[in-house]
């Protein structure tokens, strides 16, 4: 490092110090970074074992395809198929959804390295050293390119088995959308000041991005529609991973992602540290705020919106899929075992409408978990210190932001429900209570943060470990068979499997209980323990 | 000084974090209605005190009163007649300035609006930029315009103009002498020894977690040692014989040394015994003061100790 230090500073380069910067980055990175690419590699390798389970011979196989390609619900949610091999079918089912992690892998990283350290003010302290104009960048870059090489060689060796061509391609064609998204999210933060926008934003790309694929999978059965091409994630489908690769479409993630880097150095080089190209808007010069509820609505009514169109959106096409998805499964006797696994004993439909709410009180948990740990923000940045130097006792000050927690997550389960009454249309009711019957589960895990933020504020971030692992359970448990004693761990295990099953007040009861029990406990631990360390 | 209430009484607090001992037996009085000046080095335990005295923490043993209350127990009933202001202030990205004045205002049960728009245009605040957009000294200001702003009995400021330009430096002077006018409590943390100097009634000193030393600045000036050097006609002889007398440098006829207040007397008559041609005493300065409380000796401490307690 010394004599890096000197030799730069006898010559100095626009990338001096992009080295030490990138294991800063690493450094930094090194857990959130792993459990990313794991969690990844894991959803893509399980696949051929599960897809060899339900769809063993190759009748079984191509009748699958056949349904999916006369499907356009399908095609627009997964893909269109284009073999018939397992490798092909893995390819085809976790694909996007794959590279859709690998995107947002790479776009937090980016964000990270870039306008998060100019926001906070660190990149200042670190840009005044031998550090080159384009040194941050480019570390950011590296370090999101490190984390998609080591998915692409994780992706690449587990499924070398159904072949190594098929497997390179598939592994390859992730990490270019990793690095289509990485450099995206390069642009996009030199264009605001906030790394909470650059995010929202690059992710809005590539909610984009997976629109006009799905749109264009669902007018065409081969991909070829030109709103498919417009999607970085339908050039991997156009990849072909498996089924005679099209080894040109690299060249694409390749050009595409060389050209945004150079917009983003370009756009980079021309503006002063912490500045943007999008200048954030004046506000009021007076306020209206006047309570700790208010402020809390304030500063989570943007992500619950979010949070809400969201879920909305995905009753609606989870709603609309529902009739094909019950036809898709009827003729395949282990995959509709494991439906009913997931969901329910009655009725095929029932059986998915049950394990897609049941999708959805999973996910319900990470926005009860991101927004209880507001609270957690609010201290460790010091802002709650002065509020709480105001008239404001600790209750009042964290019920406001519990509040948007539990109320807002029967709020995003309702417009699922809401979601389903407008794609499926029918059994309205029923369906909007297998989505509320989710919610004294998605509270559980709320109390949990709730709990550990009260207790020590450093333990807080354990709870999204713990949202995490009930995720897995919930997601991966039912297709691995895992044993009764692990489905329990999590509390979704115990809610009664609607619409279809029979309703048990019990658990819904006892989980309600439970978390009004670990809630009290947070709170207490939070009123007596001292604030901000 | 119209009350004779005391605004804060801390006696024997003590506070640990884990293995560090925080505060260590710290004591300190302010006064109603006076302005308090509260000194140490950094690490010395100042903001530890002032967030034992806000409520945030827990004091481990020991008693703290601030305006008649325990301020753990009574967190909010004490915060409704008091204003904070800390040392580095961070607001909310997405709110603007003024928003964030406001809020403070109402939740601290009040603010004049006449005197908000008053404070602002003094301290020439932009108050429809956001959070981020500030600088530290812009931030600085957003929290001392709602602190001066409030309708409240006391202000704790913990180092409140970091980042502040002289200009604004001299506005926050002239807002704190405003306060106390009104017969408001200042407790004011500072590194800026001017600024002590120019508006404290009275300063307590602390180092390690203790009070060494408090009282009125004259006090505190009658406990530092006056400088001088003089050019004497005679050989100074016996000087360093004299009650009183430190770091004695003798050249010829040149004579430099300090002098305790009470040796004072007994110096100036040896000296004019051996003729004086030319004589500069300079009186002690806060500074020295400090320094000498800042300075980590141990055999200082243990001496002042003797003379706070």
């Amino acid at each position: 490092m010394t004599s890096l230090a000197v030799r730069t500073s006898v010559r100095p380069r626009q990338l001096a110090g992009t080295g030490t910067l990138l294991r800063l980055a690493l450094r930094q990175d090194r857990l959130t970074t792993l459990v990313w690419v794991a969690v990844n590699t894991l959803m893509v390798l399980s696949m051929p074992g599960t897809l060899r389970s339900l769809y063993g011979t190759a009748v079984e196989r191509s009748r699958l395809a056949g349904q999916v390609e006369t499907n356009a619900s399908f095609r627009a949610l997964i893909g269109p198929v284009f073999d018939t091999s397992v490798g092909a079918l893995t390819a085809w089912r976790v694909g996007v959804y794959a590279a859709a992690l690998a995107a947002a892998t790479s776009l937090l990283i980016v964000v990270r390295h870039t306008r998060d350290e100019e926001e906070s003010g660190r990149q200042e302290l670190v840009a005044s050293g031998t550090v080159g104009r384009r040194a941050p960048l480019t570390a950011a870059l590296l370090a999101a390119a490190v984390a998609d090489a080591a998915l692409a060689l994780l992706v690449t060796a587990g499924l070398a088995g159904q072949g190594t061509a098929g497997a390179l391609a598939f592994g390859l064609g992730l990490a270019g959308v990793g690095m289509v998204f990485a450099t995206m999210a390069a642009i996009i933060a030199q264009l605001t000041e906030s790394a909470r926008l650059a995010r929202g934003l690059t992710a809005a790309v590539l909610a984009v991005a997976f629109v006009l694929r799905a749109a264009g999978d669902s007018a065409t059965d081969d991909g070829s529609s030109p709103l498919t091409w417009l999607s970085p994630l339908g050039w991997l489908e156009n990849l072909r991973p498996f089924a005679d690769e099209r080894w040109w479409v690299l060249a694409l993630f390749a050009a595409a992602a060389a050209a945004q880097a150079v917009v983003a150095y370009a756009l980079a080089g021309r503006r002063d540290i912490g500045m943007s190209f999008l200048p954030t808007r004046p506000g009021p010069a007076a306020g209206r705020l006047g309570t700790p509820g208010a402020l809390a609505w304030r500063l989570q009514r943007g992500s619950v919106l979010g949070w809400s169109a969201g879920f909305f959106l995905a009753g609606v096409v989870y709603g609309s899929l529902t009739d094909g998805a019950a036809d898709l499964v009827r003729d395949n006797e282990s995959a509709r075992r494991i439906f009913e696994r997931m969901g329910g004993r009655s009725g095929l439909t029932d059986a998915f409408l049950a394990s897609m709410t049941g999708m959805l009180g999973l996910i319900a948990a990470l926005y009860v978990v991101a927004s209880v740990l507001r609270l957690h923000g609010e201290e460790t940045s010091g802002r709650a210190e002065t509020v709480l130097a105001c008239a404001v006792g600790r209750l009042r000050w964290a019920a406001g932001h519990l509040t948007i927690a539990f109320g807002g997550s029967a709020l995003i389960m309702t417009l699922a429900g809401a979601g389903f009454a407008v794609g499926y249309g029918k059994e309205v009711v029923p369906v909007l209570g297998a989505c509320l019957v989710q919610l004294p589960a998605v509270w559980v895990i709320g109390a949990v943060a709730v709990l550990l933020y009260g207790v020590a504020p450093r333990l807080a971030p354990v709870s999204w470990g713990v949202a995490v692992a009930v995720l897995l359970i919930g997601w991966v448990g039912p297709a691995l068979d895992a044993p009764r004693i692990v489905l329990d761990l999590s509390p979704f295990g115990h809610l009664p499997k609607l619409p279809g099953g029979g309703m048990e007040w019990r658990p819904v009861l006892a989980l309600t209980g439970l978390a009004v029990a670990l809630v009290a406990a947070g709170l207490t631990a939070l009123r007596r323990r001292d604030s901000g360390c | 000084m119209r009350q004779t209430t005391r605004a804060i009484t801390v006696s024997g607090l003590h506070k640990s974090f884990g293995r560090t001992h925080a505060l260590d037996g710290l004591d300190l009085q302010v006064e109603a209605g006076e302005v308090h000046g509260f000194l140490g080095p950094n690490g010395s335990g100042k903001s530890t005190t002032i967030r034992v005295l806000l409520g945030l923490l827990r004091a481990d043993a020991g008693i703290a009163r601030v305006l008649g209350r325990d301020p753990w127990a009574d967190a909010v009933e004490v915060h409704r007649r008091i204003a904070y202001v800390p040392g580095d202030v961070t607001l909310w990205r997405n709110l603007s300035g003024g928003e964030a004045i406001d809020l403070y205002g109402r939740l601290r049960g009040g603010l004049d609006p006449r005197r908000r728009a008053e404070l602002t245009e003094q301290f020439e605040l932009d108050p429809t930029k956001k959070g981020r957009a500030y600088s530290k000294g812009n931030r600085q200001k957003v929290a001392l315009i709602a602190a001066f702003a409030a309708d409240v009995d006391l202000l704790i400021l913990d180092e409140p103009t970091s980042g502040l330009d002289p200009l604004m430096e001299a506005v926050f002077q002239r807002c704190v002498a405003q306060e106390r006018d009104r017969g408001r409590t200042v407790l004011l943390s500072s590194h800026i020894l001017s600024e002590v100097e120019e508006l404290c009634d009275r300063v307590s000193i602390i180092r390690g977690g203790r009070t060494v030393e408090s009282g009125s600045l004259a006090e505190l000036r009658h406990l530092a040692r006056t400088s001088i050097s003089a050019e004497l006609t005679g050989p100074p002889n016996g000087l360093a014989d004299l009650p009183g007398v430190h770091d004695l440098d003798v050249q010829g006829r040149r004579v430099r040394l300090q002098v305790d207040t009470d040796g004072l007397d007994g110096v100036l008559r040896h000296l004019g015994e051996s003729g004086v041609r030319s004589l500069t005493s300079t009186p002690p300065t806060l500074e020295e003061l400090f320094l000498r409380h800042y300075r980590d000796e141990a055999a200082g401490l243990n001496e002042l100790d003797g003379v706070a307690r």
